[in-house]
């Protein structure tokens, strides 16, 4: 597998590979060497023209703990609009060395776009084109979820059995349509609750129950609920009235906290809007995962490049 | 010049000689007397030449992408000898100057004739009117209005244009997309865009603009033409409309009788056009719709691009498919091959009824005696893999590229002057001493 | 044309010997660390920490070290699976490690060990025991203690079979 585009790209086999190698990431990491020498030598390029700190101070750790050096682009705002200057950026970036480009873009399809059109050589790993996908998230949250859900006997299992709500802004969540994607792949059964005005339509394919509010999920009694960033401009186009409605419905808080396993898990891609999608203190429960899903980050992107470099076809 | 057409089968049926003198087809039957010019046309289907009622042919301004010349001659090679060229240039084709220096640039390439469409609004911009009565009576002699590329959406305005047109005896071919349901939507609304994180434009878009522009038109009484109808639901308002004796024509592009919205899956841009590619079910439906009349004619919507704003990520990419030189390869495949159509009535849906509806004039007996000579000459059993050496436009920008296609156009005469011999295009040198 | 070149007294006899070797190399020192490389230097290592304790009573601890991330050829193979490397809780700064493993050719996997071993700690000595040396070094790389010595041409394949893992104790030359 050269190129990481989409949760797509993952069978059922490689996932759980990529999740096993992340566990022994996890275990360089806590060690006095936190440094394996895999990727020396190779740059990997981080291109972001979304701005996003987090995901790319996450990459960059990663492609450091591999020994690999890293250069970074970004273009905040719109200056760079056009795809004539996405293909030459890449072009650019290819010819100063980069082996890895990690592309983070506001258009759904960016990255598909550049290895359809051939347009570098180098590996591609999609960290967020539009709304479309963000595989690497969808794999930290499945290795957040078998760590969490199965323990130390995870490695080698995938989730069968587990059953997952996902809550919220589905229709403009590319953590959702990718977790939803992968999710199906690892056995486990997906829940999506929204209103109609945040559902994409036709998503029968998607091997989804569909319910109205976050109610409704927890009755099936899920082992996960993943909450999702809100974005307030959606108020104005009428996707929901008010803050106070969507948090009245479908966030997170202590009460609907209170009827879930105790074993259940509470789970937030970041960055959170504490009071909207998910309370401040179910935030900072126990039950919630949102820390560990961060350093799980670096683990899974260490096992992702690992695990593109051996291929250059 | 005379011409000989010799074996010839007319509309795919009855093999006949075809004599043109000058700019007329003088006899159709069994014929001896000598001509200048011997076409041999055995094995090869006459049909009269097509009229395309929507094409963009981007000059003035968009000369980048395709000129008034160049888009002549993709039409010539595509077998077509009239076609209407949409306003949406730069400056718009709003007054009466604009439409007859389109004309004129038409006349000078000399390939087809070029009928200039005016804007119903100035500018495109929707709010008011264009000296439509100013290109009426131009030497363009405007009969067809159009704001293509965006839509009339403001129910008051569009029932005065509707009013206004009719006074001229024009009418007016409406781009239906209500421009509220539509922001941003670059695909058909639907389980592909889901898959793809793209914004959705719903089929009710085109359907509820359709549905309020027909009793507009019944009301004022006025004509209507619909372009590139691509919903099963539009079909169903438009004949609804039709039963009702609302004077409502429609269009269907090619592309919208062969394409689905799952080769969107690639990302791949060629795919982008508006309205949007839709379902195999909608395919399907506007065949039917096609072959029992409810949809009137094809007409191309050819919309050259430039490289590089189809070269980039779908968001960034512009709308639009070239299809002249196309056309009747597709129409073959998708409705002679498939049996909705027979030939005869590829001639009345690419020829005769746009002539038709645009108020041409030359197209109403197509292959008789006496009319212009306007003639294509169709080998329907040839077939090849679709590439760009078949392209004569400026822009490559065809969805069809490697499939494989029925047909190939021999010959076009255009007013009894050959525009296309043994298959290839006549340069512009030999055409202006001819 | 498969010839069977180690049978299972033959493999117990040479592991029982290289077990005696490290006793007297160890000429006293505690702090043993048997560090197998996986598959099948695992159960090795296993097998000689268990022989190696028969001999003296001593404490040993045993470890796995998964050398795939320190491997110089991994852009040119697909993506081979990493294994857990499991170290003593104490570390192994100021031990004596024995890396075990079946088969010693290249000397390239050892390179990598011994890197692995570095980023782990500071052994005060590492030395190396191996099942079977088949030969053509492509690096300066040799064992401490070898069960046997084993001619081969390099288009020949050494199958090492180790009842834990393949239900019987073997080694075969095809």
């Amino acid at each position: 597998m050269k190129h990481l585009i989409s949760t797509r790209d993952l069978t059922s086999d490689k996932a759980v590979a990529i999740l096993d190698t992340a566990h022994d990431m996890v275990d360089v990491r806590s060690r006095d060497v936190k440094k394996l020498p895999t990727l020396r030598g190779k740059t990997v390029a981080n291109v972001f023209f979304e701005d996003s700190t987090r995901t790319r101070l996450s990459f960059e750790a990663a492609a450091l703990a591999l020994s690999a050096d890293v250069t970074t682009f970004t273009a905040q705002g719109s200056s760079v609009s056009k795809g004539e200057s996405l293909k030459d950026t890449l072009q650019t970036l290819e010819a100063m060395g980069a082996d890895f480009i990690v592309l983070r873009h506001s258009h759904s399809g960016v990255a598909a776009t550049v290895v359809n059109n051939g347009w570098v050589d180098a590996h591609i790993i999609n960290a967020g084109d539009g709304t479309h996908e963000h595989p690497t998230q969808a794999l930290l949250d499945a290795f957040t979820m078998r760590s969490r859900l199965r323990g130390e006997t995870a490695r080698g299992m995938d989730l069968s059995g587990i059953a997952v709500a996902i809550v919220g802004d589905i229709l403009h969540s590319r953590v959702a349509r990718s977790n939803a994607l992968l999710l199906r792949t690892l056995g486990a059964s997906v829940t999506l609750a929204a209103p109609q005005t945040l559902l994409p339509r036709e998503i029968g394919g998607w091997g989804a129950t569909v319910v109205s509010t976050l109610d409704e999920a927890i009755e099936t009694r899920p082992d996960v609920v993943m909450t999702l960033r809100v974005q307030k401009e959606r108020m104005s186009s009428g996707f929901f009235p008010s803050e106070s409605e969507f948090s009245a419905l479908w966030g997170m808080n202590d009460s609907r906290l209170s009827r879930l396993p105790s074993t259940s898990i509470v789970m937030h891609p970041g960055p959170m809007n504490r009071g909207l999608e998910i309370s401040g203190s179910v935030a900072d429960s126990a039950q919630s995962t949102v820390t560990e899903q961060v350093a799980n980050g670096v683990a899974i992107r260490m096992a992702v490049l690992y695990t593109l470099m051996g291929d250059s076809r | 010049m005379t011409i000989l057409i010799r074996g010839a089968s007319l509309f795919g049926g009855e093999k006949s000689d075809i004599y043109i003198d000058g700019d007329t087809i003088r006899d159709v039957g069994s014929i001896s007397t000598p001509a200048d010019r011997v076409i041999d046309a055995n094995g090869l289907i006459a049909l009269p030449g097509l009229v395309d009622l929507h094409s963009h042919l981007r000059e003035p301004g968009g000369e980048g992408a395709e000129t008034i010349l160049s888009g002549s001659r993709a039409a010539a090679a595509g077998g077509f000898t009239t076609v209407h060229a949409m306003a949406n240039t730069s400056p718009v084709a709003d007054t009466a100057e604009l439409v007859e220096l389109v004309a004129e640039r038409g006349r000078h390439a000399g390939y087809v004739q070029v009928r200039p469409i005016g804007a119903v609004t100035r500018d495109l911009a929707g709010e008011q009117l264009a000296d439509i009565g100013g290109m009426a009576n131009s030497h363009a002699a405007v009969t067809v209005f159009s704001d293509d590329g965006r839509c009339v959406g403001d129910a008051l305005l569009m029932r005065r244009a509707l009013e206004y047109v009719s006074t001229f005896g024009g009418v007016i071919a409406q781009h239906a997309q209500d421009p509220r349901l539509t922001v941003d939507a670059v695909l058909n609304e639907g389980r592909v865009s889901s898959e793809l994180g793209l914004r959705g434009w719903p089929r009710v878009a085109e359907e509820s603009i359709i549905a309020r522009d027909v009793l507009l038109a019944e009301y004022v009484g006025a004509r209507l033409h619909v372009c590139h109808v691509s919903t099963a639901g539009s079909v169903d308002v438009i004949r609804w409309a039709k039963k009702r004796g609302i004077e409502v024509t429609a269009e269907v592009t090619p592309h919208h009788l062969l394409l689905t919205d799952d080769l969107a899956l690639s990302y791949d841009p060629v795919f982008k056009v508006n309205p949007p590619l839709r379902t195999a079910e909608d395919v399907e439906e506007l065949r039917r719709a096609v072959a029992d009349g409810t949809i009137d004619i094809v007409a191309t919507d050819h919309a050259p691009h430039a490289r590089s704003t189809k070269d980039c990520t779908w968001h960034d990419a512009s709308f639009g498919m070239v299809g002249l030189e196309s056309a009747l390869s597709v129409v073959q495949h998708a409705l002679v091959d498939t049996g909705h159509l027979s030939w005869s009535d590829v001639a009345r849906v690419l020829s005769v009824a746009p002539a038709t509806i645009g108020r041409v004039e030359g197209y109403a007996a197509p292959l008789a005696a006496g009319s212009l000579a306007n003639i294509t000459l169709v080998d329907s059993a040839h077939t090849a893999q679709w590439d760009s050496s078949r392209l004569h436009g400026r822009s490559s920008n065809s969805p069809f590229l490697g499939i494989v296609l029925p047909g190939r156009i021999m010959s076009t005469i255009f007013n009894g002057v050959e525009t296309v011999i043994d298959g290839e295009l006549v340069d512009p040198e030999t055409l202006r001493n001819t | 044309m498969m010839r069977i070149v180690l049978t299972k007294p033959d493999i117990d006899r040479a592991l029982k010997r290289i077990a005696h070797e490290i006793v007297e190399s160890q000429r006293g020192r505690f702090g043993l660390v048997f560090l197998g490389i996986p598959t099948r230097g695992v159960h090795l290592a296993r097998r000689l920490a268990r022989l190696v304790a028969d001999i003296e009573p001593q404490e040993v601890q045993v470890g796995t070290l998964d050398v795939t991330m320190y491997r110089d050829d991994l852009a040119h193979q697909s993506t081979r699976a990493t294994v857990a490397t499991d170290i003593p809780a104490a570390g192994i700064d100021g031990t004596t490690v024995i890396l075990v493993d079946d088969v010693l050719f290249s000397g390239r996997t050892v390179r990598a060990a011994l890197d692995a071993i570095t980023a782990l700690g500071r052994p005060d000595v590492v030395r190396f025991a191996v099942l079977v040396d088949r030969g053509h070094r492509e690096l300066p790389i040799r064992a401490d203690f070898v069960g046997k010595n084993l001619p081969t041409s390099t288009s020949e394949r050494v199958n090492v079979s180790i009842a834990e893992v393949d239900d019987r104790d073997e080694v075969s030359i095809a």
